[in-house]
């Protein structure tokens, strides 16, 4: 199971109920930026469905031939400003990230995190001079939980996620993206009758009550 | 009589087995390589800029390990105090350290929350996350351990009656140490600021974990390789060719003393 970065609470939690529903299976996962993990799909990595922060991603797995079937939208997501507990700079919205004195990181332009953050602080005409570029959104999240970024963006359910180690500052909708989620079964996969039932869990009522739990939206 | 010949049989076929798994990749990294393009990406500006990062980098990780590494080296060597054996073993934990690891413990000490890093941050406003001296003080963390190892062998193995000699000619002790400990151990020191160097400018766990990846910046050739693979996989093999070239130069350089005369 090759997952986005950012599903890594969610999907844990779907396998989570898929194996209980189905006793004897087992989830392995390989949570990552969806720009490597498509990468490695592409050179020929083994796996048995694919679920990508975004479309473009996935459309780089299909041009390689590597679907079983067309992919479906199974959630969408927001981006968030993630700042240090208690924001002692207080960071208010994207404009503010432009202040040099503000250590900011995002991730890199490869990864759909990172093209999404592009495409807001583009939405909002603001210019960014980061101070890293990181390899998944996960990783952007911990240089500010760490203390050593003062603001990341994010999505919204990565703040979620991070137990209130950062606080979120709104990005509003008018200059927010939509992340959307597609989900695939890979066309060598090994366990194709599983792997279809893991992408009917993700997408019928035990999946989509998880992901809504954790934040995301339904596509 | 049947088993005199056949055991050297099994070695011979582990042997080439064994070669074969440490040759393979290279020659797929040689074949693979889309050499027409080699000029075009050796000038594209990000390659160059992170060949240019790696280069200044490393070199300056090489100066503050000869310079630091060196009387490191002669501490361990040459003076009895209580915990050198202790001292010993923890400076040279980062040749066995995986770098991750390295880079974690580097962001917990000189980390804008680490334990020196903090007072820095507050006092003269230094950081060395995401800059380019946080680069150069993780190949330093990782690779100057191998400085020190090469030239404390050195100072061990050094015959210590050329000292004595010139101290009862009247040298003071500075003098001795230049002009006849530091020449007598020059080939040691040498082949560590070789093995420095090769670590240093291939380091990548350390360097991404605690300096981040910026172009131009903290992004040296081995970060460039592995992001590169991701969305242009032809620039990552160019640039690995580049890393390959260097290698094979420093162990020319080291034949002799790595690899048997």
């Amino acid at each position: 199971m090759f997952a986005a970065a950012s599903l890594t609470e969610a999907f844990g939690e779907i396998a989570r109920a898929f194996e209980d529903s189905h006793p004897g299976m087992s989830v392995r996962f390989n949570f990552a930026g969806s720009q490597q993990l498509a990468a490695s799909l592409v050179e020929g990595a083994p796996g048995d469905v694919f679920a990508s922060a975004d479309e473009r991603h996935m459309e780089a797995v299909a041009d390689a031939d590597l679907l079983a079937a067309p992919p479906e939208v199974f959630a969408t997501n927001r981006l968030t400003i993630a700042v240090e507990r208690g924001n002692p700079l207080g960071i208010g919205g994207l404009e503010d990230l432009e202040d040099p004195a503000v250590a900011v990181v995002l991730a890199a332009e490869e990864v759909p995190a990172g093209q999404y953050a592009r495409a807001a602080l583009m939405n909002a005409g603001v210019e960014v001079s980061p101070v890293s570029l990181e390899e998944d959104v996960r990783a952007v999240l911990s240089r500010v939980s760490l203390g050593e970024a003062d603001a990341g963006i994010v999505y919204a359910t990565d703040v979620a996620a991070a137990d209130g180690r950062v606080e979120g500052v709104m990005i509003p909708s008018e200059v927010n993206v939509s992340a959307r989620y597609p989900i695939a079964v890979l066309r060598d996969a090994r366990n194709a009758e599983i792997a279809e039932a893991f992408v009917v869990a993700a997408l019928g009522s035990v999946g989509q009550r998880i992901l809504g739990e954790l934040g995301f939206a339904p596509p | 009589m049947t088993r005199g010949r056949s055991l050297p049989w099994v070695l011979a076929t582990l042997g080439v087995g064994a070669a074969a798994l440490l040759v393979l990749p290279l020659v797929g990294l040689v074949l693979r390589a889309p050499w027409s393009r080699l000029p075009d990406q050796l000038g594209s500006p990000q390659v160059a800029a992170a060949l240019r990062l790696s280069l200044g980098a490393s070199l300056a990780a090489l100066a503050v390990a000869t310079v630091l590494g060196v009387p490191l080296a002669w501490l361990l060597a040459r003076r009895e105090f209580p915990g050198r054996r202790l001292l010993r073993a923890l400076c040279l934990l980062p040749m066995v350290l995986p770098p991750v690891v390295g880079g974690v413990a580097l962001l917990l000490a000189f980390g804008r929350r680490g334990i020196v890093g903090a007072p820095l941050h507050r006092l003269v406003g230094l950081t060395f996350p995401f800059t380019t001296a946080g680069v150069v003080l993780a190949e330093v963390f990782v690779a100057m351990p191998f400085l020190v190892v090469a030239v404390e062998a050195g100072f061990r193995g050094m015959d210590h009656r050329y000292e004595e000699a010139a101290a009862s000619l009247g040298a003071g002790r500075w003098t001795t140490f230049r002009r006849v400990t530091l020449p007598l151990i020059a080939p040691s020191l040498a082949a560590g600021m070789a093995l420095c160097w090769a670590r240093a400018i291939g380091e990548f766990g350390a360097t991404i974990t605690f300096a981040g990846n910026l172009p131009g910046r903290t992004q040296t050739m081995p970060l460039a390789v592995y992001l590169a693979l991701q969305s242009s996989p032809d620039a990552a093999l160019l640039l690995s060719l580049v890393l390959l070239a260097v290698s094979i130069a420093v162990l020319f350089a080291l034949r002799g003393r790595l690899l048997g005369s």
